[in-house]
């Protein structure tokens, strides 16, 4: 037999999304359900917009929703601990940049028992004065290693340096805790956690009781008198575009850099994800096969985008070794040139094609797949057809335009630069 | 409940299938039953290294990963201290490229220098990453030593220490490949959107020729019993103190680990929890504070870990973690508190079914125990667990004298 030739195999034609049923409540909330899958659970995620930052309290935003289930008027923190573990269930509450979420995920004979509590996690919580103080306690302990750890530290400075002090550029310390006040969280409670601002999203096997229980629960939520203020401040980059944070005993140098680009809003999107993969999206990229595969200066390194509301990134990420810190930059800097020098090989280009169609079928596992990747179109304004533009760029893009995008958004020296350790 | 077929090639290869066809992908996942504690004292990490060199190409295919990425698929693998684990997931449609790939570094490696080295340095990178340049990186290097004295378990996957990884030599490596890797010694499953039928043919095609090679026979040095406290004290460059605790218990295999599960639940497993209730929300001594247990297939650890906060002593709070394991010593954990944990298990087992991959690690992790149909067996298991075998498990295992206690001192400037 043949072991030296690879088997015949097949392209991607095509993926097949499921899409939702939607049902708009009279409060204005609007649910969407997904319903597929054996198995007799549900994942419900209740999302709301993030209200308008002060920077004068920086902490405001994420202190109030991770404090969501620290106690209501009806139920204590224990209480809600108590219901949904009794129950089998699990409760996430998840600070983003833009939203943030309420997720339960419950076996559908629980249902009953658990929605409740997620109700009056979000129309009653009171931020208990006790759990407050042990919340700021806890927070300032862990952000004390936090800040120990280069790659953490190296986020925050590239964060601030792109996006200064807004939701995105957030770096607080120990005594921004001092400015998070139980009057202030209360405020920003019952402005931010209204039906008007809040979307639900449901996957899961979901049958006519399933969603009479839900649209019934939820539908019975009244605004208030006044409207969210989901408006942001005006990002500013800092001028300065390089930060070295030394760190005089580190064995490995963090290194991230990057800059502001576009979001999934912008034509280009879907093209510039196919350069960044090229670049290091996957194993076999290039900052992957010369920089660890070839020299063995990291144990890993990538190149990822963020897409915001406002806002959209492109960065590559590594923790190389001390001794090596230069050489690996100069890596990284010789990288990027070739993307902008030569066109990407067809041989290399069309096994992107393929790695990425293999990509977004693989990220279809199961119902829940499906819920996630309609709300990256959902928050970002956009339809189905999004997916058909992204599948026709992949198969089609060229190594031409591909080249025109990394002189438009890969050029090293318009690129933030922050290392954190020795270099 | 997850359904499986099962059969075993001439040369010795475990084979299982799994139908899904809810996905349009396939997972084939390999486990072989080699870790960190089939390795020489003086040579430890080797396992871990090992399967970095398992991407450095095979005999006839110089690179693992282009083929498999040209045809949209994706692989990973671990190690731990007891088996090396191998999975790529593909879209079903090209399921053949992953018997070919996995079926030839099977039957033999390239075994190319430049790997070794390059994968030297990746390793010992790794090495500085996760265990030396992070607060407390270092404490599994430092805690299996005090817990484990005669058996292997007594160093980490990665290894002692970075020299260990430097010495390694090719020799080494074509050796450890011929004693842990090959057919005998291996358990394959194949899931997703496939044909059992055409699995079965594949498998008799792609791994079928494959040598049976040596049956590797394993007989580490077992631990002794525990009967000395002990304890460990290092004043290192952390922010905080942190204290460990860590009791000998029994195998995977025992009887008792469905009750030690459930002891570790009640404990640690929610914001319900009774370490978290008790000593970071009511009594306030800990910043976090957990337990969780090794689940290793020979002799297990138990293990407390937590971060005091300020103005904490350590002995305050080694006192507040040994009144919770003395309440579940003299009490017995009250009926509601039981099914609480069991209603847990029960809805994590359901929700782990919504994966592919997760599915079929676990068909061959208990293949490897013994028969891959004790994945269903699991949840009975758990419900039969009674609060008297939870109390007397506690008096078995949370002994003064079946105790190692590691204490992380701030360095204060």
């Amino acid at each position: 037999m043949n072991r030296k030739t690879p088997p015949a195999s097949r392209e991607i034609e095509n993926i097949n999304l499921i899409h939702p049923v939607s049902q708009a409540l009279d409060n204005g909330c609007n649910i969407f359900y997904f319903d597929s899958g054996d198995a007799d659970l549900v994942r419900i995620e209740w999302i709301f917009g993030n209200l308008r930052f002060d920077p004068g309290k920086p902490l405001l935003n994420v202190g109030v929703h991770t404090m969501l289930s620290d106690g209501t008027a009806n139920l204590t923190a224990a209480q809600i601990a108590d219901k949904i573990d009794f129950y089998g269930a699990f409760l996430q509450v998840d600070y983003g940049y833009d939203h943030s979420s309420v997720t339960l995920f419950s076996l559908n004979k629980h249902l009953q028992s658990t929605l409740p509590v997620i109700k009056d996690i979000i129309t009653g919580s009171i931020f208990p004065e006790r759990e407050l103080e042990t919340f700021i306690r806890n927070q300032r302990q862990k952000l004390q290693v936090s800040l120990q750890k280069n790659d953490f530290v190296a986020r925050r400075a590239f964060n601030k340096a792109l996006y200064g002090d807004t939701l995105y550029g957030l770096s607080a310390d120990a005594a921004d805790y001092d400015t998070l006040k139980r009057g202030d969280m209360l405020r920003h409670f019952d402005e931010m956690y209204q039906p008007s601002n809040c979307t639900i999203v449901v996957a899961g096997k979901i049958g006519q009781e399933i969603q009479d229980l839900i649209s019934d629960s939820f539908g019975q939520w009244s605004n208030k008198s006044f409207a969210p203020d989901i408006s942001q401040p005006q990002l500013v980059s800092a001028p300065e575009h390089f930060y070295f944070i030394e760190k005089p005993e580190a064995l490995q140098s963090a290194i991230r850099m990057g800059k502001r680009t576009i979001n999934r809003h912008h034509p280009d999107f879907p093209a510039l994800q196919v350069l960044n993969t090229v670049l290091g999206g996957y194993f076999g990229s290039r900052l992957m096969a010369n920089i660890r595969e070839d020299k063995g200066y990291t144990y890993g390194i990538g190149s990822g985008m963020s897409s915001f509301k406002h806002s959209g990134a492109l960065f590559i990420a590594t923790e190389v070794g001390a001794d090596v810190c230069k050489l690996a930059v100069a890596e990284i800097e010789k990288e990027l040139k070739l993307l902008q020098d030569e066109p990407i090989a067809e041989e290399e280009l069309s096994l992107v094609r393929n790695f990425l169609m293999g990509s977004l079928l693989g990220s279809l596992e199961n119902v829940f797949s499906h819920a996630d990747k309609f709300k990256n179109l959902y928050f970002a304004n956009l339809g189905y057809d999004y997916y058909d533009r992204y599948v026709e760029t992949v198969k089609t893009i060229s190594a031409t335009e591909l080249q025109r995008l990394a002189n438009e958004y890969l050029n090293f020296h318009q690129f933030y630069k922050v290392i954190v350790g020795k270099c | 409940m997850v359904k499986f077929n099962r059969f075993t090639l001439d040369n010795g290869l475990r084979v299982i299938i799994h139908e899904d066809h809810t996905t349009p992908m396939a997972v084939l996942n390999i486990l072989y039953n080699v870790g960190a504690r089939d390795e020489n004292p003086d040579q430890t990490g080797f396992a871990h290294l090992f399967e970095h060199l398992m991407f450095g190409g095979s005999v006839n295919i110089p690179h693992y990963d282009e083929p498999l990425q040209r045809v949209g698929g994706e692989n990973n693998a671990f190690t731990s201290n007891d088996i090396t684990n191998y999975y790529i997931t593909l879209p079903a449609v090209n399921i053949e490229t992953a018997f070919w790939l996995e079926s030839d570094r099977m039957l033999s490696l390239a075994f190319s220098k430049k790997s070794l080295e390059v994968q030297r340095n990746v390793v010992i990178e790794e090495f500085k990453q996760r265990y030396l340049n992070q607060p407390y990186g270092d404490v599994w290097l430092k805690l299996r030593p005090l817990v484990y004295k005669k058996h292997p378990y007594q160093w980490a996957t990665i290894g002692k220490e970075i020299k260990h990884i430097e010495d390694a030599k090719i020799e080494d490596v074509k050796a450890f490949f011929k004693k842990h890797y090959n057919p005998q010694n291996a358990i394959m499953v194949v899931g997703g959107d496939i044909d059992p039928e055409e699995v079965k043919k594949l498998a008799e095609k792609w791994f079928g020729p494959i040598p049976a090679g040596e049956k590797y026979v394993r007989n580490l040095p077992q631990e002794p019993e525990q009967h000395d406290e002990r304890r460990e004290t290092v004043t290192a460059k952390v922010p905080l103190n942190d204290v460990y605790i860590a009791f000998q218990m029994g195998a995977r295999l025992d009887d008792s680990f469905y009750a030690a599960e459930l002891m570790s639940d009640i404990l640690s497993r929610g914001n319900s929890s009774r370490l978290y209730r008790n000593l970071v929300k009511e009594k306030q001594l800990f910043s976090e504070v957990h337990a969780y247990m090794s689940s290793s297939l020979d002799k297990g650890m138990f293990v407390f870990e937590g971060k005091p906060n300020e103005g904490v002593s350590i002995g305050e709070a080694e006192t507040a973690l040994w009144e919770e394991m003395e309440r579940l010593k003299n009490e017995e954990v009250p009926a509601d508190e039981l099914t609480k944990v069991q209603n847990k298990v029960e809805s994590t087992m359901i929700f782990s079914e919504m994966s592919l991959l997760d599915k079929a690690m676990n068909l061959a992790s208990f293949e490897l125990l013994g028969d891959a149909d004790m994945l269903n067996q699991e949840p009975g298991k758990f419900t039969r667990v009674t609060a008297n075998e939870i109390k007397d498990l506690a008096n078995t295992i949370f002994r003064r004298d079946n105790s190692s206690t590691l204490i992380y001192l701030a360095e204060k400037n």
